[in-house]
């Protein structure tokens, strides 16, 4: 048995660190050659990592969320050694003095050339510092270039960008990187800031962790008095959209209840029909379907307010975004062309919408594009809301929880289902009659959306 | 979309389907052979992708989905014709006996070619854009100054297609008539471009405005792709002059390992080009019509599978030059420019083996 290192590779030219996104192996996991590993993401693309060896998992050198920086270790394995059966083995057998990582990397990248003026010294010293020692002539500062007399600390854009958000003067930072480079841990450690991974063990709360975008946070009792999580990943597209939807578009909102006994009786009338068996249906569906028909009707609500060219854009077709909760928080994915579905057909794209945003599989593509959206918030309990718009939209519908409720029908109090729908509209562009009349008519879809989806 | 005028002799579920000037020469056992090679050179491009993705090779350039292009290609070739690619031919490589391993090496940056071109009449990758198309008609022209009977083919894509070197090609091999095949691979996307961006006709109806043939041919279809490119090779040798293939197909995976498909295009697209796939076409028809067992797939699968683990351990154990060897095949004589560099980089003391 022999120990192998899994350095983080440069998956992508250039590239110095990604993020864990996923852990598809576990500690003490026995894995295949080319068996996935890991989920990365790097600033180009999340991509999967396949095993360079056949052995056994021993160590996870991070958690998901945490940057690595490339040819720093990602993973431990014990792998067999002494056959000849996988080329894995064979490699663990030669001794090589350098890792296998840096050196398809250090070697000039094929067909993209290399930037002129930082890039050479770089790869020189990157050279000299993974190989057996260096010809004569190697200048004195091998170890620790950023000692030289250079300009500024030698770290690298993201790290720096960190370091000055933070308000860290690199000039105070010792690097601990390869040839002294300052990495993201170091700005961490005159931080001080902990930042969830290595916190303290304490005594186990009975209690469990709650939710918060993507991550759990510790009990009241027993975590930290005060932790400062990072904004990154969906935390950082979610602050990022909501600032700058909220101080560009001036949103007003309008609010309706609607009876939607109808659109009930429908669903459970759906619900026995053979030919819909495992077609998963909701008022969501006849929600998106009135949206939708609602924006055929008053094209101006699928709008969008272009500043800078001073021109409102008009589409004639709806990009449906959903505001999907997923173990990583917010994200809002779109149906497209959902305007062209049917019944059948929006109840499908809604539920692989649905899926694959559980399941983390929402590609960038299917959460571009939006332009209108629906925020579900029935199913936490919550009658309405005042939703901020996605940049580039023109309305969200805030659809409430169906509950029984008194209504009245011909001068008569009875039980209905009722449901209260909010929208929040741009109103550079939408104005309030058009907001209402949109309202109105989704409304109208809900309280009787058999003839609708007959004559849509 | 595609059109009527699309070249098909092997529809996507497998079944022959006749076309008026083209019908399928080939018999079974050559079928198979096509459906191995197709076979072998999407595990190995598999392989490399891993390698990448290991921190083995610096990039890669994966041809899933167009193996039936490439193999239908490479295999209608003659021994002596000779084929100038791009860095996304590795089914032709194969097609030509580039050893696989030979093929990563200058992914792998340990190399600057990979393999003697002389030995297997097919070039070293060109990354440059389009260049290969104008190496390939000056080599066209030599040709048929020697009065050789040979043919010369080259390869690109549709984003390629618009570039100059390929226009330039195209004016002087009408010009001259020059005995070459042009391969262009429509895989529908120019790293994130569409075609549909940069072509406002079919791209083959561009060969027409230069004064030659120009044809569009199921690209995911290995029958038509070989019956079409012989017979343009047949009409190169014989004097006819110069013929563009487009091979309608697409890029099933990422335009190389630095890139990230989904940002730019839908799922869905990716899934109908799934019902596409040349090499499940392939295997239907062999299945129905020529009564090949599961057993025989199954050794082909075995087959490329140890030559994946031969290319992996081939790759492993790859040597990194002395640095100072990247100078030495910049001019096939000395030149003081060249030389200067080399000098230059001996006195920064970076020569010596890593």
């Amino acid at each position: 048995m022999s120990e192998q290192v899994f350095l983080l590779p440069d998956v992508g030219e250039g590239l110095v660190e990604a993020d864990i996104v996923e852990w598809k192996v576990a500690v003490g996991d026995v894995v295949s050659l080319n068996q996935p590993l890991v989920d990365i993401e790097t600033a180009k693309a999340v991509v999967e990592l396949p095993s360079p060896y056949a052995g056994t998992v021993t160590i996870l050198h991070g958690n998901v969320g945490d940057t690595i920086e490339v040819d720093q270790p990602l993973i431990t394995f014990e792998v067999v050694g002494g056959e000849d059966a996988t080329p894995a083995a064979v490699e663990a057998a030669t001794p090589a003095p350098a890792a296998p990582a840096p050196e398809a990397r250090t070697s000039v990248l094929v067909g993209y050339g290399v930037a002129n003026e930082d890039a050479t010294p770089t790869r020189r010293h990157r050279r000299q510092g993974t190989t057996a020692p260096a010809p004569a002539a190697a200048p004195a500062a091998v170890a620790t270039p950023s000692a030289a007399p250079s300009a500024s600390p030698r770290s690298t854009p993201p790290v720096r960008l960190y370091a000055k958000q933070h308000g860290v003067d690199l000039a105070r930072v010792t690097g601990t990187g390869r040839d002294g480079l300052i990495t993201r841990a170091d700005v961490d450690a005159l931080l001080g800031a902990g930042r969830g991974v290595g916190v303290p063990s304490r005594v186990a709360s009975p209690a469990t962790p709650s939710r918060f975008i993507g991550r759990d946070l510790e009990p009241w009792d027993s975590g930290p008095a005060e932790e400062r999580i990072a904004v990154k990943g969906v935390l950082k597209t979610m602050s990022e959209a909501m600032t700058q939807s909220a101080f560009s578009a001036p949103h007003a909102v309008v609010w309706l209840r609607v009876d939607a006994t109808k659109t009930v009786e429908l669903l459970a009338s759906l619900k026995s029909r053979p030919s819909l068996e495992g077609v998963r249906l909701s008022p969501l569906t006849i929600a998106a379907l009135a949206v939708c028909d609602g924006a055929r009707t008053y094209p101006g609500i699928n709008s969008s307010f272009d500043a800078a060219a001073s021109e409102v854009v008009v589409r004639r077709s709806v990009n449906l975004g959903i505001a999907a909760n997923t173990p990583r928080g917010l994200i809002v994915p779109n149906v497209k062309d959902a305007d062209r579905l049917g019944l059948v057909a929006m109840a499908q794209a809604l539920n692989g919408l649905v899926d694959r945003a559980r399941d983390n599989t929402t590609t960038p593509a299917e959460m571009a594009g939006t332009t209108l959206t629906i925020t579900n918030v029935g199913p936490f309990g919550v009658d309405g809301a005042m939703p901020i718009l996605p940049p580039g939209t023109g309305a969200i519908l805030a659809v409430g929880q169906l509950v029984k409720a008194p209504w009245v029908v011909d001068d008569q109090v009875v039980v209905r289902h009722v449901v209260e729908l909010s929208m929040s509209f741009d109103h550079r562009q939408i104005d309030g009659a058009l907001a209402s009349q949109f309202i109105a008519h989704v409304g109208a879809f809900l309280s009787d959306p058999a003839p609708m989806l007959i004559a849509g | 979309m595609i059109g009527e005028e699309l070249i098909q002799l092997l529809t996507p579920e497998g079944q022959r389907i006749a076309h008026p000037e083209y019908e399928s020469t080939l018999g079974g056992d050559e079928v198979f052979s096509f459906y191995r090679d197709m076979v072998i050179i999407r595990r190995l491009c598999n392989e490399a992708t891993s390698l990448q993705r290991q921190g083995q090779l610096a990039l890669w350039a994966p041809l899933q989905g167009q193996e039936a292009a490439q193999i239908g290609a490479g295999r209608a070739l003659a021994p002596m014709d000779f084929t100038f690619p791009s860095y996304r031919e590795h089914g032709i490589a194969w097609t030509r006996g580039v050893p696989p391993a030979d093929m990563l090496r200058i992914f792998r940056a340990t190399t600057t070619g990979g393999w003697d071109p002389q030995k297997y009449r097919h070039s070293v990758p060109t990354v440059v854009l389009g260049n290969q198309a104008l190496h390939a008609v000056g080599y066209a022209m030599g040709v048929q100054r020697d009065g050789a009977e040979e043919a010369v083919m080259t390869f690109f894509g549709d984003g390629a297609s618009s570039q100059g070197d390929v226009l330039e090609s195209f004016v002087w091999a009408a010009s001259f008539n020059a005995p070459i095949v042009f391969i262009l691979q429509n895989n529908q996307w120019a790293i994130s471009e569409p075609s549909s961006l940069q072509a406002k006709i079919p791209l083959y109806h561009r060969a027409h405005g230069f004064g030659f043939p120009g044809f569009r041919v199921d690209g995911n279809d290995v029958l038509a792709m070989y019956e079409v490119t012989k017979r343009a090779l047949d009409n190169a040798r014989a004097g006819g002059g110069p013929t563009l293939i487009e091979a309608y197909t697409y890029r099933m995976g990422a335009h190389t390992t630095s890139d990230d498909p989904t940002r730019y295009r839908i799922d869905a697209e990716v899934e109908m080009w799934k019902h596409r796939d040349p090499v499940e076409r392939t295997k239907a028809l062999l299945a129905r019509e020529y009564k090949v067992k599961k057993a025989a797939f199954d050794e082909v699968a075995s087959e490329a599978e140890e030559l994946a683990l031969q290319l992996r351990e081939d790759v492993l154990a790859m040597d990194a030059p002395d640095p100072i060897t990247m100078f030495d095949d910049v001019y096939a004589d000395a030149h003081p420019l060249v030389n200067e560099g080399r000098r230059e980089m001996i006195e920064l003391g970076v020569s010596g083996p890593r």
